[in-house]
C-alpha cells in the first residue's frame, strides 16, 4: 500500500440530547476543529465522504443534508451508510486512488431524536424477524448468553468492563457519561435483557467526528503531525444472525489478521500500545479483543481481572472511555481512530498512554458485528 | 417560560406503507407453515448446509439452493435472552409485557439457527442446548406468527 497517514481529527462532545444542535450544526463544529487539528482550510480539501444513516436521521439521502456543513460544495462528495471506519475506508481509497490528495471524511448521528429499539429492530428482515419485536439490545443479549457460554466468561468481568471503561471517561472531557462505578453497581443496575444489565450497554448519543487523510506528499505538508496508516482491512460475516456461529466473530478476526499482515505485525500483543474497540456492550469489548488475536480465545476476562487492559496495563483498552460512555452510532467507529491518533500523538491528555507509538482502532457495522472494519496506525512512517 | 412545545408534524393515518416481497422460497416456507404446520429449508448443493427460513443462495459457497428438505419441528435452543425490560412492539405500537423469551432454535436437521419467543413459565428450564417445539397457532395465516413460541419439551 501506498504510505497514507491521519493528519486531522474533531470529534464533538459527545451528549444524550444535543438539543441546540441540528446534524449539520455538529458536523460544522467537527469539521472545523479537524480543519483546524490539521493546520488546513477547507480549500486544502480534495474531495469529502460524509457517513450516515437514513433511519437515524429520519431522512431519505440524509448524507447530503450535511454537505454544506462538510464544505462538500463544488467538490466531488460520496457517502457511506454505516459505521465511521468504513467511510473512512472508503476516503482511503479515494487517496490512494492518485485522484485526491486529502480526503475529509464525516461521520454523525443523533440517537435522541428517535426511539432507538424501532430504529434497530428495523434493520432485521421484514418477513421472518422485524414483527418479533427484536431489537441491537435483545439480540446482543443472545450474543452475550451464547459468548458467556462458550467461554465461561462471567457477569462479573463483564461489569468490569463498564467499570474501566465508565472510570476512563472520567478523564475524558468529551465523554457523555463519566463515573465512577463499582461491579456491584453494574451487577446491581436494572436487567435489561438477560443477561445485559443497563450499564452493560452504551447509552443512547449524539456526537459527529471528522477525519482528514493524506496521501504522503500531502500528509507532511500543513504542519500537523501525520499519524501513519499501516494497516487496513474489513470483513464481513451472514446477514442472518441464525447462520453465523454468534458467540465468534469469524469476519474480525479475517480484518484483523489482514491488518496486522499489511502493517507487518506478527505478534500483535506485543507490538500493539494500545486499542479502541467497539465496545457498545461489555461483553463485545472482551470478545472483539479475542477475536483480533489480541487476546487467547476465552482469556479477554480473566487477564482484565489481572489488569491487563487499564491506562497502566499491558495493553490499554478504551483508554477514552469507549462507547459505553458515549455511543453516537456511526460516528463511533471514527472516534476510535481519532482517539488512536490523538494517542499516538501524545496528545489524549490525561488518559495519555505513555510511549504510545503503534495502535488499533475497530468499527462495527450490523446487528452483532456483522462486519468489521479494523485500523492500524503508527507514529513513524 | 419555563414551558417547553414541540414542534409536531403530524401524518395522520397515513403510514410509509411498504409492499415488501416474500418471494418464491419464503411463499412456499409460509404454505407449509400454515396448511400442514411443516417447516422448510433449504439445501446447499456444495456443501450440504441445511438453511431455514429458506432462501435461494448459499452465501459461503455462493451456489444457488433449489432443494427442499423439510426440519423439525422439534429443535434446541442456540441461544436465548429474556427481556425484562418493555420495548414498543413495532407491530402494535404498544410496549409488549415483560418478561418474554427470545431464542435461537436449530431445528433438527438444520444447520442454522431461527429467532422466535420462547414462552418462559419456568425460567430455570431455559437453557442452551435444552429441547423445545412449536406451538403453532389455530388459526394460521402464513406469516411468521404462525408459531407462537416454543416451548420445552421435557
Amino acid at each position: 500500500m501506498d504510505r497514507a497517514a491521519v493528519i486531522g481529527v474533531g470529534i464533538t462532545k459527545i451528549e444524550a440530547n444535543k438539543v441546540k444542535e441540528t446534524f449539520a450544526d455538529m458536523v460544522w463544529e467537527a469539521v472545523n476543529k479537524a480543519l483546524e487539528d490539521a493546520k488546513m482550510t477547507i480549500d486544502d480539501i480534495d474531495n469529502v465522504v460524509t457517513t450516515s444513516n437514513d433511519f437515524w436521521d429520519g431522512r431519505t439521502i440524509s448524507c447530503m443534508a450535511v454537505g454544506d456543513a462538510s464544505g462538500a460544495r463544488h467538490k466531488n462528495v460520496s457517502c457511506v451508510e454505516g459505521d465511521g471506519t468504513f467511510g473512512a475506508f472508503y476516503g482511503l481509497s479515494r487517496v490512494l486512488s492518485g485522484s485526491y490528495g486529502t480526503t475529509l471524511v464525516t461521520a454523525h448521528s443523533k440517537g435522541s431524536e428517535s426511539v432507538s429499539s424501532l430504529i434497530t429492530n428495523a434493520a432485521f428482515d421484514p418477513i421472518y424477524d422485524r414483527s418479533l419485536g427484536m431489537d441491537m439490545i435483545s439480540a446482543c443479549a443472545m450474543q452475550a448468553r451464547a459468548y458467556m457460554h462458550r467461554t465461561g466468561t462471567t457477569p462479573e468481568q463483564m461489569a468490569m468492563v463498564s467499570v474501566k471503561n465508565h472510570g476512563n471517561a472520567m478523564l475524558n472531557p468529551l465523554s457523555q457519561l463519566p463515573m465512577n462505578i463499582t461491579v456491584e453497581d453494574v451487577l446491581g443496575s436494572e436487567m435489561i435483557s438477560d443477561p445485559l444489565h443497563k450499564l452493560d450497554c452504551s447509552p443512547v448519543s449524539d456526537g459527529c467526528c471528522a477525519v482528514i487523510i493524506a496521501n504522503e506528499k500531502r500528509a507532511s505538508q500543513y504542519g500537523s503531525l501525520p499519524v501513519w496508516i499501516k494497516g487496513v482491512s474489513f470483513c464481513s460475516d451472514s446477514y442472518f444472525l441464525g447462520d453465523r456461529e454468534l458467540s465468534k466473530a469469524k469476519s474480525l478476526t479475517q480484518a484483523a489478521k489482514k491488518a496486522f499482515s499489511m502493517a507487518q505485525i506478527s505478534d500483535p500483543l506485543s507490538e500493539i500500545d494500545v486499542a479502541e474497540v467497539y465496545d457498545a456492550f461489555t461483553y463485545q469489548e472482551l470478545m472483539w479483543l479475542e477475536a483480533m488475536g489480541l487476546c487467547q480465545d476465552g482469556k479477554a476476562g480473566i487477564n482484565l481481572e489481572k489488569g491487563y487492559y487499564g491506562i497502566k496495563g499491558k495493553l490499554p483498552v478504551n483508554p477514552s472511555g469507549g462507547l459505553l460512555s458515549g455511543h453516537p452510532v456511526i460516528a463511533g467507529g471514527l472516534i476510535r481512530i481519532a482517539e488512536i491518533v490523538k494517542q499516538l500523538r501524545g496528545e489524549a491528555g490525561a488518559y495519555q498512554i505513555a510511549g504510545a507509538k503503534k495502535g488499533v482502532a475497530h468499527g462495527v457495522n450490523g446487528l452483532c458485528g456483522q462486519s468489521h472494519c479494523v485500523w492500524i496506525l503508527d507514529q513513524e512512517k | 417560560m419555563t414551558a417547553k412545545e414541540n414542534l409536531v408534524i403530524e401524518s395522520k393515518g397515513s403510514g410509509q406503507p411498504f409492499n415488501y416481497a416474500v418471494g418464491m422460497y419464503g411463499s412456499k416456507f409460509f404454505k407449509e407453515l400454515r396448511e400442514n404446520r411443516k417447516l422448510l429449508g433449504t439445501k446447499c448443493p456444495k456443501c450440504g448446509k441445511v438453511y431455514v427460513p429458506p432462501r435461494r443462495v448459499c452465501g459461503e459457497c455462493f451456489v444457488e439452493m433449489t432443494e427442499f428438505v423439510e426440519v423439525g419441528p422439534k429443535g434446541i435452543i442456540g441461544t436465548f435472552t429474556i427481556l425484562r425490560y418493555a420495548f414498543i412492539d413495532p407491530e402494535t405500537g404498544e410496549q409488549k409485557p415483560v418478561p418474554y423469551g427470545y431464542g435461537f432454535i436449530r431445528f433438527d436437521g438444520a444447520d442454522t439457527l431461527f429467532q422466535h419467543y420462547i414462552s418462559i413459565e419456568d425460567e430455570s428450564k431455559i437453557k442452551i442446548g435444552a429441547r423445545v417445539e412449536p406451538v403453532f397457532s389455530e388459526e394460521r395465516k402464513g406469516n411468521v406468527k404462525d408459531i407462537l413460541c416454543f416451548k420445552i419439551i421435557e
